[in-house]
């Protein structure tokens, strides 16, 4: 903004000021309102804040690690996705693997340049340079890595950090391969939340909080006569790669 | 910025104002005449008898796999009643962590007031349409409506949710709205529909679910790709993190939740959980309840901005509409713990066999049976005549994964609405006649001797209807024919026979 602005900008701009202050004093009205309707509902209970304790953590306890990591991945495939269990050092084989009808993949900038180092020459490596969400749509696969699996629900858990990239790419590209470390996968649910405590929270050493992306199975409706199709906006095959470390 | 409110019991509750009802809903008729409509639609009663046996039996399956299935449920009615009676404490939390997160907070304490917090904020951004993501409470206040009259296009992103939009229908279901119409319906509302409002459906569409569902996936890309303004709702919203979760099936919700510029969230001030933690609890009751898997396809869960990542604007409008009456009521208020899993229609004979329109609301079925005469209070036809649209058999309260103790919840409104329609229902007339006749032994033999004349009669045949008041109560049901003598009559004829059969 210049300061030496047009009157017809200036009076805008005031407009606008004034627009914000009418909307700040109904937001405050409003919310006043609320706080004072909701306290007074609820003038009969006599418990104080927080009197049922810590949030119980209910949970199946894991019957050992082989069987956890077994039930994983049963339950990733009951949603037919691939599961591919390898030993460690096979990654980079793997994904050219799974990539191998793909003609072009984006790689998050945190991702291991080992794992992609063998891919033929045919397929396009595109990294996330800012690309706009048309060119991202032009991408036929994405390669990430994970944070959390969970085994009772087969479901794999992204936090979005450097191996991980940004929600969309993710999202958009048709084929998501995911390589879960077997050391990642905890048995229940409240074991995964628990984990990921430290991602939301803004602690001062756990910085900003990472948004979480929870993937059990390919994108999936059944609105249609509640028969089950696999594929609708999200990636329409997921192929997780579980390194056994 | 900080609040007082009182603490400890201080007073009887008093109760915030009730929610108007919206348009789309004002002159519903009472249910008996929607549902007996809706019975005569055999296409949907069809569909619905599978649809809901369908869930049952999945729901069924995948809860048996979990044993504490009953703690599950004590914690998340726990939950839910520890945010709902210190709500003024959790929603201050979930606010401060929201704004320190970069988020901006709205309050709205009505509908009208929510729809325009949204209009202004999309006209602000100079779009002429947003995407949505489905949403329970956007559809309540009826957002859609009040973006078009703003001459922003409001696109439903959500296959089912697509249907009824195309179809210029409603939702009969919470969670799969569109379960009223079968496949060739699809096909014909997207071959139809599709061309007059961005890409047309494919010349080759045919009716396989497989194809519909890719031409909903073709016509909705380009619309994620260049919208600019999102509006979601949120499933749970944690106090102490200040986290959105939003958790779906299709990853239209991803879509809209990650692509666009600007995103809204409406979201019902009852959503918030108090801790991170709980989330251990609600991820594994709501999936199971809802579409009976061990986990639904994707959850997103948001904390603010994420720089670099998502929308860089983000808000959050948090709305009374009624809500704060429903609190009000010591007994009505677990009606609040809902996370709009659906289960409780599913397991419903009532909802099974006359939809969900005849609900007369966004809320179908059982919860929406104690919920709209809570938000909403009892003076309309339809209001009035949802807590008696039930059987009373309880399947509700044992599907409820929140443990809404439905039934009781029916039984206490029905009382409120027979109070408030004071002495002249027939009802009301037949229960003072009645306590008049029992009032006095002679009364009741002389009636009795009346009846059970009328049952020698009747030799025992059944009586199809009633005239004049009754008729309305034998509509629906049988009389029994009265016995042909009273029990004081046989006690008195045997005890007199008896004096000898004793000293035998």
């Amino acid at each position: 903004m210049t300061t030496t602005s047009l009157p017809a900008a200036d009076s805008a701009a005031r407009t606008a000021e004034q627009l914000r202050t009418a909307e700040q004093i109904r937001n405050d009205a409003a919310r006043a309102a609320i706080f004072g309707r909701v306290a007074a509902a609820v003038t009969d209970i006599s418990a104080p804040l927080g009197a049922r304790g810590d949030a119980p953590r209910i949970e199946q306890p894991s019957p050992g690690r082989a069987q956890t990591v077994e039930l994983f991945i049963e339950n990733v495939v009951d949603y037919r996705a691939t599961v591919v269990p390898i030993a460690p050092g096979k990654v980079g084989s793997a994904i050219a693997k799974a990539l191998k009808a793909a003609t072009s993949v984006v790689v998050p900038s945190g991702l291991d340049p080992a794992w992609t180092a063998g891919l033929p020459d045919g397929i396009r490596i595109v990294s996330d340079d800012h690309l706009d969400n048309a060119a991202l749509d032009g991408v036929a696969a994405v390669v990430t890595a994970a944070t959390v699996g969970v085994a009772t629900t087969g479901t794999i858990v992204l936090d979005h950090g450097p191996d991980q990239g940004r929600r969309a790419l993710s999202l958009v590209p048709d084929l998501h391969v995911c390589v879960v470390r077997a050391s990642q996968v905890v048995h229940d649910v409240p074991e995964a939340v628990a984990r990921l405590r430290s991602t939301v929270d803004q602690g001062a050493s756990a910085g900003m909080p990472r948004p979480l992306t929870w993937i059990s199975g390919p994108s999936a409706t059944s609105d249609i006569e509640l028969e089950r199709v696999e594929g609708v906006h999200g990636p329409r095959t997921l192929h997780v790669i579980l390194v056994q470390d | 910025m900080t609040t007082t409110y009182p603490s400890g019991p201080t007073s009887a509750p008093t109760s915030g104002p009730l929610q108007a009802t919206t348009a789309t809903f004002i002159g519903m008729p009472k249910f008996p005449k929607a549902a007996k409509e809706a019975l005569a639609n055999t296409q949907q009663r069809r569909n619905l008898a599978h649809a809901t046996g369908v869930i049952r039996a999945k729901r069924a399956g995948v809860v048996a796999e979990l044993p504490q299935w009953e703690d599950l449920r004590l914690a998340g009615a726990a939950a839910k009643d520890e945010t709902m009676t210190h709500l003024a404490a959790y929603l201050e939390q979930l606010e401060a962590n929201l704004v320190r997160n970069g988020a901006q907070v709205h309050w709205a304490r009505d509908a009208a007031e929510a729809c325009q917090i949204v209009v202004d904020i999309a006209a602000a951004k100079g779009v002429d349409e947003v995407v949505k993501v489905k949403s329970m409470a956007t559809q309540e206040i009826e957002l859609n409506e009040a973006l078009e009259a703003a001459g922003i296009h409001a696109w439903e992103t959500d296959l089912a949710e697509l249907i009824v939009q195309l179809g210029h229908d409603r939702p009969s279901h919470i969670l799969v709205p569109a379960i009223h119409r079968n496949r060739s319906e699809i096909r014909e509302i997207f071959r139809r529909e599709m061309h007059l409002v961005g890409r047309p459906a494919p010349d080759d569409l045919t009716d396989e679910p497989r194809r519909l569902a890719e031409a909903a996936r073709l016509h909705l890309r380009e619309k994620f790709l260049r919208a600019k303004v999102a509006v979601s709702g949120a499933n749970f919203a944690i106090a102490d993190t200040g986290t959105l979760v939003v958790v779906e099936s299709e990853g239209n919700g991803r879509m809209c939740l990650t692509l666009p510029e600007t995103l809204i969230s409406v979201v019902g001030i009852e959503k918030v959980l108090p801790t991170w933690q709980d989330l251990g609890t609600f991820m594994q009751l709501l999936p199971r309840s809802s579409t009976g898997e061990r986990m639904n396809p994707y959850t997103s869960m948001w904390t603010g901005v994420h720089p670099g990542d998502g929308p860089q604007e983000v808000h959050v409008v948090l709305i009374d509409n009624g809500r704060s009456h429903v609190l009000a009521d010591p007994l009505g208020r677990q009606a609040l713990r809902c996370i709009r899993c659906s289960a409780c229609l599913n397991v419903c004979p009532v909802y099974e066999r006359a939809g969900g329109h005849a609900y007369g609301s966004v809320y179908p079925g059982p919860i929406g049976a104690v919920l709209n005469p809570q938000l909403r209070g009892t003076a309309s036809d339809v209001d009035k005549s949802l807590p008696f649209a039930s059987t009373l058999c309880g399947a509700c309260f044992e599907a409820c994964p929140v443990r809404i103790d439905i039934p009781s919840l029916l039984v206490h409104l029905r009382a409120q609405v027979v109070d408030e329609s004071g002495r002249k229902s027939a009802e009301a007339k037949a229960m003072k006649a009645m306590a008049w006749m029992m009032g006095d032994y002679r009364r009741l033999e002389k009636a009795q001797k009346a009846a059970t004349l009328g049952g020698r009669l009747l030799k025992g045949r059944t009586i199809h209807t009633m005239p004049g008041p009754f008729a309305p109560w034998t509509s629906a049901r049988d009389v029994p024919s009265p016995p042909t003598s009273s029990f004081r009559d046989w006690w008195k004829a045997r005890n007199t026979d008896s004096t000898t059969e004793d000293q035998r």
